[in-house]
Order: C-alpha cells, then sequence, then structure tokens
C-alpha cells in the first residue's frame, strides 16, 4: 500500500469495500470528488461528440449529415451536457476533493448527502440522455428552454424537467455542504482571510447556486403545469406571457454563467501565484471583487433580453448594471497582472493553461461589453457573435482553468508526475485550435449568421469551414487530455508534498503539506495554521 | 527533379488556394454592415466605438502581461519581488478608471436608445407576422397583405442529400417568394407579433432586430435612406423550431413613387381577389348546416 504507515496506524479508517461497491457506499470526499471529476470528463467527451456533429453538419452549406430537427436536439443537448453535465460536476469535484485539505478538514461536513448528491446527478443524466432515443427525440428548444417552443417537445419533456429537477436537488445539496464544511470545520487559525482563494470562490459560487437553482426549478415547473395542467403562466392565450419565462430563466441563468467561471478564478489565482512564486496581489480585493461580481449577477438578467421589447427604463438599467459587473472583473484581471509582475516566473503545463485563460478570457470580457451596450446588442443578440462570447469565456475560460486545476493537483491526487511533454503538447494544440475554432465565430456573427441554424447563406462558408477544423482540432486534442490523466493514474515520477515551488505560505492551502498522494483520510486531527 | 516540381507545383496551388480564400474574405464577411439607415450607421457607430476602446484596453493590458512574461522569468534569473503584495491606492485607480471609460461607453449608448425607441411619426405601419416557418407582412389600412416564404430553389437545395449546390443557388437561403416592400426615405413602423412561437426579425442592413412573441405586440422602426433603394435580406434570429434557419426575409426598398405605384397594384389586385371571390364563390352547406366558403379567385 501506498501510505502504510499510516494505514498501520488508522487501520479501521482506510477499510474499505473492494470494487464497485466501494464507489456505491464511500463516503469520502476524496472518492466523491474522484467521481464527479470522472464523470465530467465522460460529459465533456459526450458533450464533445455532440457538438462535432453540430460543426461537422455547418462544415459546408447545404444539409449533409443531419435533419434540421436533430441538429436543434445537438446544440440544446450539447449546452445542458456542457453547462450541467461537464463543467459544474468537474468544479463541484475539485471543491470535494480540495476544500476539505485546503482549509484542515478530515471531510466534507455532511458526507452522506454529498454521496447522494452525486448519485442525484448521476441518474438526471442517465434520464437527460435517455430523451435522445425517445418518440420526438432530445429536447430541441435550445437550452434556454423558452416556451412556447419548448411546448412542442415530444415525450422527452417531462423527463428533461424532471432531469432540470434533480439535478437543481443535486447542486443545492453540494453547495450546503460546501458552505457548512468552510462555515464549521476550518483547521483552528484558517480565518476566512487566510482562507486560500479557491476555497473562497466555492463559498461564493455555493450561495449563488442555493440562490437561483430554486427559481430554476420553479421555472421548469411552471412549463410543466402549463404542459400538463392547463395553467397559462407562459400561454398567451390564457393570458399569460411567454417573456415571463426568460426572466425566470435568466434570473436564474446570468448567476449560473458565475457559478461556472468563480470557481476558474479561484483556480487561476492560486495557479497564478505558485507559478509567479508570489502570493496573489490584492488578496482582499480579489475576494472583495467576488463578492461582488456575486451580487452584481442577479441585477443584470434582462442584458440577455434586450430584444424581447423592454421599456427604456428597462434597458437602460440593465444595459449600466452590466457594464458595473466589467468593474469587478477588470479588478482581478489587473491583480493577476500585479501578480505576475515582478515575480519569478516559470512555465508548466498548470501556468500554460492559466495564462491562456488570461487572455482569452479577457477577450470574452471584452465581447461582452460590447453586449452589454443594448442599442449594439439589437445586432448582435442571437448571433455567433454571442456564440464567440460565450465560448471565449467558457472554453478558455472555465474549461482551461480546469484543466489547469487538473495540471495542478493531479501529483497530489495520484502522487505521480504527469508527463510534461505531452502535456505542453496537449496545451498548445488546445490553444491553437480553440481559437481557430472560435475566434472566426465574431466574423461570422458581426457579418449576420444566426446561431441555432443547421445552414447558411453561402457568403459564410469559408468562416464555417476554418471554424469547424478547429473543432475537430480541439476535440481530437482532447484524446491527448484523457490519455495524459490515465498515464499518471497508472504511475510515473513520484510526487513530493509541495508538487511545485511554492512562495511564502500566505495564502496557501494546506493541501500541500500532506504527502503526495493525499493519504485516505487527512487531518483527523486538525492543524495548526498560524 | 521530377519529384521536386510535383512539390513546387503543389506548394503553390495550396497558396494560390489559401490567397482566395481572403480575396474572397472581404470587410463585410468580418465586420458588422454599417448599413443603410440612419439608426443603422449610428449602432455601427457606437460598436466601433466600444471596439476600439477594448481594442485599446486590451492592448494596456495585454501588453503588461506580455511584458511581465518576457522580463520576470525565472529562467532569466527574476527574483520574486515579495514586497509588492498589494496597494490600495493601485487598487483604487484600477477600480475608478474604468468607471470613466465606462460612463463615456454609456452615455451615447442612451442617446441612441432613445431614438430607437422612438416611433412616433411614422408615415407607413406594416404589421408582421412570424409562422413557423415564414412571414406575413400587412399593410395596415391598404388591404395589403402577403406571406413570404423561402424561394423554390433555395427550397429544394436545402434538403438533406439534395445533391444541389447550395453556391449554385441564387441567394441561397435568403431569398423569398414574396419579398416586402418598402418606400425609401420613410419612418416605417413594424408591429411584430407572431402566431406560434418566438421569432425575431432581423435585417442586418437596418440595424436593428425584435422580438416576435404570440399574444404580444412589439414595435419598431425602420428608414432606408433615400438614396438607397435596393433589395436587403436577413432572416429569422429567434430560435423558432426545425426549420428556424429557412424562414429568410427579404426587403426590397423603393421609391417613393414606385412604391405607390406598387402598393397601388396590389390594393387592385387584393380587391379583386376580394370581389372577384365573391362573383365565385359558392356558399356550400355542408352537413351540419355550416357553411364553407371556398374562394375561388383568378
Ligand atoms: C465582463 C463580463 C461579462 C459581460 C459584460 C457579459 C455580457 C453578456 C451579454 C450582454 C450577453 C447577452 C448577449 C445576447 O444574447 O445578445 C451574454 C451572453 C452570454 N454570456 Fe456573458 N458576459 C460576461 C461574462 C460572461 C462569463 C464569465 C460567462 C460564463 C463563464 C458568460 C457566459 C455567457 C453565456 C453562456 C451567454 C449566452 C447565453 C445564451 O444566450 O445562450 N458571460 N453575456
Ligand atoms: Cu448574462
Ligand atoms: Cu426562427
Amino acid at each position: 500500500m501506498a501510505h502504510h504507515e499510516h494505514a498501520a496506524e488508522h487501520a479501521h479508517h482506510d477499510e474499505k469495500p473492494a470494487g464497485i461497491m466501494r464507489w456505491l457506499t464511500t463516503t469520502n470526499h476524496k472518492d466523491i470528488g474522484t467521481m464527479y471529476l470522472v464523470f465530467s470528463l465522460a460529459m465533456f467527451l459526450i458533450g464533445g461528440l455532440m457538438a462535432l456533429v453540430i460543426r461537422a453538419e455547418l462544415f459546408q452549406p447545404g444539409l449533409q449529415f443531419v435533419d434540421p430537427g436533430f441538429f436543434n436536439q445537438m446544440t440544446t443537448m450539447h449546452a445542458l451536457v456542457m453547462v450541467f453535465g461537464a463543467v459544474m460536476p468537474a468544479t463541484v469535484g475539485l471543491a470535494n476533493w480540495m476544500i476539505p485539505m485546503q482549509i484542515g478538514a478530515p471531510d466534507m461536513a455532511l458526507p452522506r448527502m454529498n454521496l447522494f448528491s452525486f448519485w442525484l446527478l448521476f441518474f438526471a443524466f442517465m434520464l437527460l440522455l435517455s430523451t435522445l432515443f425517445l418518440p420526438g427525440g432530445a429536447p430541441a428548444a435550445g437550452w434556454t428552454l423558452y416556451p412556447p417552443l419548448v411546448l412542442q417537445t415530444g415525450d422527452a419533456f417531462p423527463v428533461a424537467v424532471f432531469a432540470v429537477h434533480l439535478m437543481g436537488a443535486s447542486s443545492i445539496m453540494g453547495s450546503i455542504n460546501v458552505i457548512v464544511t468552510i462555515m464549521n470545520m476550518r483547521a483552528p487559525g484558517m480565518t476566512l482571510l487566510k482562507m486560500p482563494l479557491f476555497s473562497w470562490s466555492w463559498l461564493i459560487t455555493a450561495y449563488l447556486l442555493i440562490a437561483v437553482m430554486p427559481v430554476l426549478a420553479g421555472g421548469v415547473t411552471m412549463l410543466l403545469t402549463d404542459h400538463f395542467f392547463a395553467t397559462s403562466f407562459f400561454n398567451p392565450a390564457g393570458g399569460g406571457d411567454p417573456v415571463l419565462f426568460q426572466h425566470i430563466f435568466w434570473f436564474f441563468g446570468h448567476p449560473e454563467v458565475y457559478i461556472m467561471i468563480l470557481p476558474a478564478f479561484g483556480i487561476v489565482s492560486e495557479i497564478v501565484q505558485t507559478f509567479s512564486r508570489k502570493p496573489i496581489f490584492g488578496y482582499e480585493a480579489m475576494v472583495y471583487a467576488i463578492a461582488s461580481i456575486a451580487f452584481l449577477s442577479f441585477i443584470v438578467w434582462a442584458h440577455h433580453m434586450f430584444t424581447v421589447g423592454m421599456p427604456l427604463a428597462g434597458q437602460m438599467f440593465f444595459t449600466l448594471s452590466t457594464m458595473l459587473i466589467a468593474i469587478p472583473t477588470g479588478v482581478k484581471v489587473f491583480n493577476w497582472t500585479a501578480t505576475l509582475w515582478r515575480g519569478s516566473i516559470s512555465f508548466e503545463p498548470p501556468m500554460l493553461f492559466a495564462i491562456a485563460f488570461l487572455f482569452l478570457f479577457t477577450i470574452g470580457g471584452f465581447s461582452g461589453l460590447m453586449l452589454a451596450i443594448a442599442p449594439a446588442d439589437f445586432q448582435y443578440h442571437d448571433t455567433y457573435f454571442v456564440v464567440a462570447h460565450f465560448h471565449y469565456v467558457l472554453v478558455p475560460g472555465a474549461v482551461f482553468a480546469i484543466m489547469a486545476a487538473v495540471y495542478y493537483w493531479l501529483p497530489k491526487w495520484t502522487g505521480h508526475m504527469y508527463d510534461m511533454k505531452l502535456a505542453n503538447i496537449h496545451f498548445w494544440m488546445s490553444t491553437i485550435f480553440v481559437n481557430v475554432l472560435f475566434f472566426p465565430q465574431h466574423f461570422l456573427g458581426l457579418a449576420g449568421m444566426p446561431r441555432r441554424i443547421p445552414d447558411y447563406a453561402t457568403q459564410f462558408s469559408d468562416w464555417n469551414m476554418v471554424s469547424s477544423i478547429g473543432a475537430f482540432g480541439f476535440g481530437l486534442s482532447q484524446l491527448l487530455f484523457v490519455y495524459i490523466i490515465l498515464k499518471a493514474a497508472k504511475g510515473g515520477a513520484k510526487a513530493t508534498a509541495g508538487v511545485w515551488e511554492h512562495p511564502a505560505d500566505f495564502p496557501a492551502g494546506l493541501e500541500w503539506t500532506v504527502p503526495s498522494p493525499a493519504p485516505y483520510h487527512t487531518f483527523e486531527t486538525a492543524p495548526e495554521v498560524k | 527533379m521530377a519529384n521536386s516540381k510535383k512539390l513546387l507545383a503543389g506548394t503553390t496551388g495550396a497558396i494560390v488556394a489559401a490567397a482566395s480564400l481572403p480575396a474572397r474574405a472581404d470587410w463585410s464577411l468580418l465586420n458588422m454592415p454599417v448599413g443603410v439607415s440612419e439608426l443603422s450607421r449610428e449602432i455601427y457607430g457606437m460598436h466601433m466605438l466600444i471596439l476600439w476602446i477594448c481594442v485599446v484596453i486590451a492592448i494596456f493590458t495585454f501588453g503588461a502581461m506580455i511584458y511581465a512574461m518576457v522580463k520576470f522569468r525565472k529562467s532569466k534569473g527574476a527574483v520574486a519581488d515579495m514586497s509588492m503584495l498589494h496597494n490600495t491606492k493601485l487598487e483604487i485607480a484600477w477600480t475608478i478608471v474604468p468607471v470613466f471609460i465606462l460612463v463615456g461607453m454609456a452615455i451615447p449608448s442612451v442617446d441612441k436608445l432613445i431614438k430607437i425607441e422612438d416611433t412616433t411619426g411614422s408615415e407607413l405601419t406594416i404589421k408582421v407576422t412570424g409562422y413557423q416557418w415564414f412571414w406575413e407582412y400587412e399593410y395596415l389600412g391598404t388591404g395589403v397583405s402577403f406571406y413570404s416564404r423561402l424561394d423554390e430553389a433555395s427550397n429544394e437545395a436545402r434538403q438533406l442529400d439534395s445533391g444541389l449546390d447550395p453556391e449554385a443557388v441564387d441567394h441561397y437561403l435568403r431569398n423569398v417568394d414574396n419579398p416586402m416592400v418598402v418606400p425609401t426615405g420613410t419612418k416605417i413602423r413594424l408591429l411584430l407579433t407572431a402566431n406560434d412561437v418566438n421569432h425575431a426579425w432581423w435585417v442586418p442592413d437596418f440595424g436593428m432586430k425584435r422580438d416576435a412573441i404570440p399574444g404580444f405586440i412589439n414595435e419598431m422602426w425602420i428608414s432606408v435612406d433615400a438614396d438607397k433603394p435596393g433589395t436587403y435580406r436577413g432572416q429569422c434570429a429567434e430560435l423558432c423550431g426545425r426549420d428556424h434557419g429557412f424562414m429568410p426575409i427579404v426587403v426590397v426598398a423603393k421609391p417613393r413613387a414606385e412604391f405607390d405605384a406598387w402598393l397601388a397594384g396590389e390594393q387592385v389586385k387584393a380587391q379583386q381577389a376580394s370581389t372577384g371571390a365573391a362573383t365565385t364563390v359558392r356558399v356550400e352547406t355542408t352537413d351540419g348546416g355550416e357553411s364553407v366558403r371556398l374562394a375561388k379567385a383568378e
């Protein structure tokens, strides 16, 4: 056994059922974290395949591969799988693994609920994916589920709604766990303002989740009763209003995009300080920036709806509030830059991904700022420009940060260094192809190509072709990622406890004080933080 | 020798092919159209203003990041400066300066919004209704109304595995059987609604898009410059189901006199259709005693 001495001391603790039973019954935060991460990787690949179906169809004008109805199922399912199946569970997996270890807690506060929330999520996704095989196919009204269109969904409709309910319940339980763990189980001396930024970002994310998942659940329940019980929340024939759903959805949806990016902010902060060998610049400002972004994210939702015909005052308000959000976002970017400044920088794979994040996420921030300006958004809205925007913040933003986190903590999880050379290749391929894939979409959108269409006018051919080439390149590069992880799980050079050279210890997490791989149980007696 | 010649030919071919790509990719395929109306020009100006502001900010931030990464590299012996951990003045500065930049962007946008929302003083009102998957245009108060669908040539070519080359189709997916016709130099109010699900009416050259929502009526206005008659194309911009990608919008802008002539002609046609219909309508009584009108105009 790798951690033999430890196991001898606490033999009763390390007992775990072998094989599948271990995973079905475990309440260990590391096991559950692993399950979340593996689940997320699987969903990333499935969602990626759907994206490749989309990009294959869009490679040329004309319909070559799929029926337009199926194309709409693909865009809808791709987004739902990526948002709820890949990005969110990945950050939950990281939270499970890292929060207890960063703050010196022995486990998550509510381990059984932890396991329950994983299996709920798993079940929810089996349901959601099964809709592809139901009569009428999967939901095809876009991940935004706007009525009246979504009410034309076939048998998949109640199944998808139920799946969303389960995912929401799972997220809420996960969030309660994070909050209770952080509030109650920090090691003595680990004050809130000493906490590593990854844990901080998750604390705030958890509050966002608890606040907005019930709103989404309420919205889809109203859809359900409109469909089956003759209510008219969104049905104009009965006095309802389809736009009401959009308000409900985006009251959830905009905080949701920050739910995906705040943990990424935390990850990038930790990596930038490690590989600049200099503690994060403006630690407190970083915490306040995250908190103000979280607050502002509740008052900007209607910037997704400028074209629905809002009153003038509403358009002005949402333009201004959205622009406000750029300020704390800017503060974060400036603080990261200042952390690099007069540091001692090296470029290991986690840092490479973090640096790509700094540049490419910021590009997404710029396009976000442009979209915030209502009069200009009348042109941008629902075009490929929006597609480019949110993919820049989500792929080289959230997803790159998650990859950076994997490269940062993988040695801590497995006890092995991974193949740095391959990881570098993975980085360069991903970064080049992600730009080939998404940058031309800015041009397509500005030139007038709407989003969510399976076929297009011929003036859009060239850039679509370029974008599709980028997509296949990016997709293939990710096989390398899977290979690197599997290889490191099997073996490799032994990692030290610290793994990387860390700056003087403020505000570093306690994960670096335990051996690599981290023993099955860590911090059974609380460490003292000075 | 022969091989290297082949290689040379191949490479030249590749370069020519690559060069022809940017040749086709003219500016209009990279940026927003300036458009043909006062609003579209203002929106374009707004777009370029914020784009350039973003470019300038990007040069500064990316410049600083690149400089830091080049200058403060461990491999070049850089040692971390542990005194540089926070700086309140700096934090305040990079919070306040963006506020001013943003206010600078917000003020002109408020101004534009007010103009965009002001639909008063229009001379013509057209009601636009979205259906799955075509449009209806109704020239209010004139009795003229018609449907507008994807044209036949595009429709054939767009079928799965049609074997037809979209490049060979005139304005593939951007052509309709009956285009909307408007007068130039005239403020036109559009009333937008839908019959089934949400749609959105968008012609980039007019600068605006707006949702067409069942049960509700949205307003917007367009005005084509007097000196820019022509054909302008767009398409539905809100996902509306299976054939969302196949409900184009074509607007033919004609000088006022030509438009009036067109409208008069359409009115005559509409009248003939109804009066003509009156003469050929047979009122049939069905089993249920309900009368069914079988209109047979022509
Ligand atoms: C500076 C910060 C940001 C600003 C000002 C901003 C602004 C906007 C605006 C105005 C839209 C609506 C555009 C339209 O539909 O016409 C939008 C769309 C979107 N944004 Fe952002 N954004 C920012 C950051 C982010 C981040 C961090 C994420 C996620 C990680 C994100 C994800 C999205 C998504 C997913 C959509 C499209 C949703 C949909 O219609 O399906 N944005 N953004
Ligand atoms: Cu938003
Ligand atoms: Cu549509």
